[in-house]
């Protein structure tokens, strides 16, 4: 009798629980469309634009009425007066962009060898010293930083940007490599010590291999970094020929004539890089970007 | 960081430390000779860098702002008291606002549906895409007259919108809070959803067996785990976004009328647009009262917990 009972109580509810979780899926669904719409309208607005043909950008419309890809073949065949230095720009963007990863990847995982291998007498004093390096906004040390360049003698040179990424990389490089290092048992370089390697033969055959993860991942880091930054590029790179994609694209958009078509086309061939590398590592940065999670 | 550990080891008698603990020897107990020589020559290059590109550039925009008649100048200007205004209501309605938002979005994509997945790949998107081409984007579509939102809400609703950076200081910065919000959210749920990510299943198990679901299961499971990383993240985001520039330099770049500048964008202003590199150190430094400690809490907080970011 009891189950009976039990039963009838209970046959009414399941429907409602079904409808009580399709109306949360159904919530959610609605949540997800507005936040879809929130994340790409500035992605979409870049691309519509760049795809107007030139002229028909101070129109009312929403969707662009006739798509072309004029924009995007200007740019490329360097078709306008403001672009007559893209491919050029674009390669210095990709040289200081691969410079800043690499020495990001090597003055980082140096010193993290010494200081968390090796322990180097004081060694912390080096870690907070990029702890602090971490946490001072690069923007609050860009004024000195450019007439301590000046003084440098590297005004207009692409190295000064490589020096001012990687002194903001390589902090983050550090702090990564010692939390990942942590993982990697000392016993490893102890016993090739006894046989008889050196220092170095244990950082290039037992802690580089070792740390191929946290090297993609601080790698990826630095190599966003230096794509994206714009402000010391703009402050240290001034002639046609040395400034990379951001600041002509800047440049262009404080011109009294603006061509938006051909900025926006621009930006759209100027995003797909990072955003490519970005997809293609990107289990491996969040993983590197989260190492730790909430232990305590 | 673990600075004790290799001194405490070397003040003990060598002989009894290699007969209790024979394994741990390679390294510890001081490093000899040339094993010194080769870590010292390691962590060289960093040091270099720190030298000339941190502590030089520090030293050097502490001399240039040193002057106390520069302050005075600072505060007897009503564009650098705006300033001021304008920061702080960045910070304290942004920085909130975006990491409230990403709380709340991590415990959306905790759901585990396959488009849930698919579209947590979409919304990263605004953060890997680089910044600068993005904000121009949104300043060109809050133009008043061809912008893509006035279009929009023309075709929708017939309204004329207003010129969102062109007329009033308060829409503007409200963009650009908005811009930086866009921008930066994904970022922080990405970083908190892993926190999420961790707590153990079986705590929730254990609280829904208490009877605790929904909004009570997020108020005394979810959060008093995730309340420290919550914490950290929002100090750190504090000081990235003091120190940001591009959202207020490309959304509303300090207009209309140098209304919307925040310290680092008027500092930067004061130094290369008007030749004052001096008043530019000062406008950024007198960001410092509330930044050291920031900093000092961050440090400690980074230091003694296992939060890396």
């Amino acid at each position: 009798m009891s189950a009976a009972l039990a039963e009838r109580r209970a046959a009414p509810r399941r429907p409602r629980y079904r409808l009580r979780r399709n109306l949360t899926e159904a919530a959610a669904l609605a949540f997800a469309a507005v936040l879809l719409v929130w994340t790409l309208a500035p992605i979409y607005n870049m691309v519509a634009v760049a795809l107007e043909p030139h002229g028909d950008v101070f129109s009312n419309s929403v969707f662009p009425a006739h798509p072309s890809f004029e924009s995007f073949w200007i740019v490329l065949s360097q078709g306008y007066w403001y672009l007559q230095y893209f491919w050029h720009q674009f390669g210095n963007s990709v040289y200081i962009g691969a410079a800043t990863t690499f020495l990001t990847l090597l003055i980082g995982s140096l010193a993290s060898f010494s200081i968390g291998r090796m322990r180097l007498k004081n060694g912390w004093l080096v870690s907070n010293a990029a702890l602090l390096t971490y946490v001072i906004p690069a923007s609050f040390l860009a004024i000195p930083f450019y007439s301590i360049m000046l003084k440098y003698g590297l005004a207009n040179n692409l190295w000064a940007v490589i020096f001012a990424e990687v002194t903001f990389a390589t902090p983050y490089a550090i702090f990564i490599f010692q939390q990942y290092g942590v993982s990697i048992p000392i016993e490893l370089d102890e016993a090739a010590r006894i046989d008889g390697a050196s220092p170095l033969q244990v950082y290039l055959r037992i802690y580089l291999p070792l740390m191929a993860p946290a090297l993609v991942a601080v790698g990826t880091y630095a190599l966003l970094l230096a794509w994206n930054e714009y402000l010391y590029q703009f402050m240290l790179l001034s002639s046609e020929r040395s400034m990379t994609v951001p600041v002509a694209l800047a440049q262009f958009m404080n011109s009294d004539e603006s061509p938006w078509n051909y900025m926006m086309a621009t930006a759209v061939i100027y995003a797909i890089p990072p955003v490519a590398v970005y997809y293609a590592f990107r289990r491996r940065m969040t993983a590197g970007l989260t190492m730790g999670g909430v232990k305590g | 960081m673990d600075g004790a550990y290799p001194q405490a080891a070397q003040a003990l008698p060598a002989p009894t430390m290699a007969l209790s603990r024979p394994r741990r020897r390679a390294w510890r107990g001081g490093l000899q000779g040339s094993e010194f020589t080769w870590a010292l020559a390691f962590v060289v290059p960093y040091i270099g860098v720190f030298v000339a590109f941190v502590a030089y550039p520090v030293v050097y925009g502490l001399w240039l702002g040193h002057k106390p008649s520069l302050y005075s100048e600072l505060y007897a200007d009503p564009i650098y008291q705006r300033t001021v205004v304008n920061t702080l209501i960045y910070l304290g309605i942004g920085v909130n606002l975006k990491m409230f938002g990403a709380l709340m979005m991590s415990g959306f994509f905790m759901r585990r549906s396959w488009w849930v997945k698919g579209l947590l790949l979409i919304y990263v998107l605004p953060w890997a895409v680089p910044a600068l081409p993005t904000f121009i984007s949104i300043h060109w579509m809050l133009n008043g007259q061809w912008g893509l939102i006035n279009n929009v809400l023309w075709d929708l609703f017939h309204i004329d919108g207003p010129g969102w950076i062109e007329t009033s200081r308060w829409l503007a910065l409200g963009s650009v809070i908005a811009s930086h919000i866009w921008k930066w959210m994904p970022f922080w749920t990405v970083i908190l959803l892993a926190g999420r990510m961790a707590i153990p299943q079986e705590l929730y198990d254990a609280a829904a067996v208490d009877g605790a679901t929904g909004l009570r299961r997020f108020a005394h499971v979810t959060f008093p785990l995730v309340a420290n990383l919550y914490l950290i993240c929002t100090l750190l985001s504090t000081i990235f976004t003091l120190g940001d520039f591009n959202s207020v330099y490309f959304v509303s770049g300090g207009g209309p009328a140098l209304s919307t500048h925040v310290l680092a964008t008027l500092g930067i202003r004061d130094a290369f647009q008007i030749s004052r590199p001096d008043l530019g150190v000062a406008t950024v430094m007198s960001a410092l009262p509330l930044m050291i400690p920031l900093v000092i809490i961050l440090m400690r907080k980074l230091r003694t917990t296992e939060v890396s970011l």
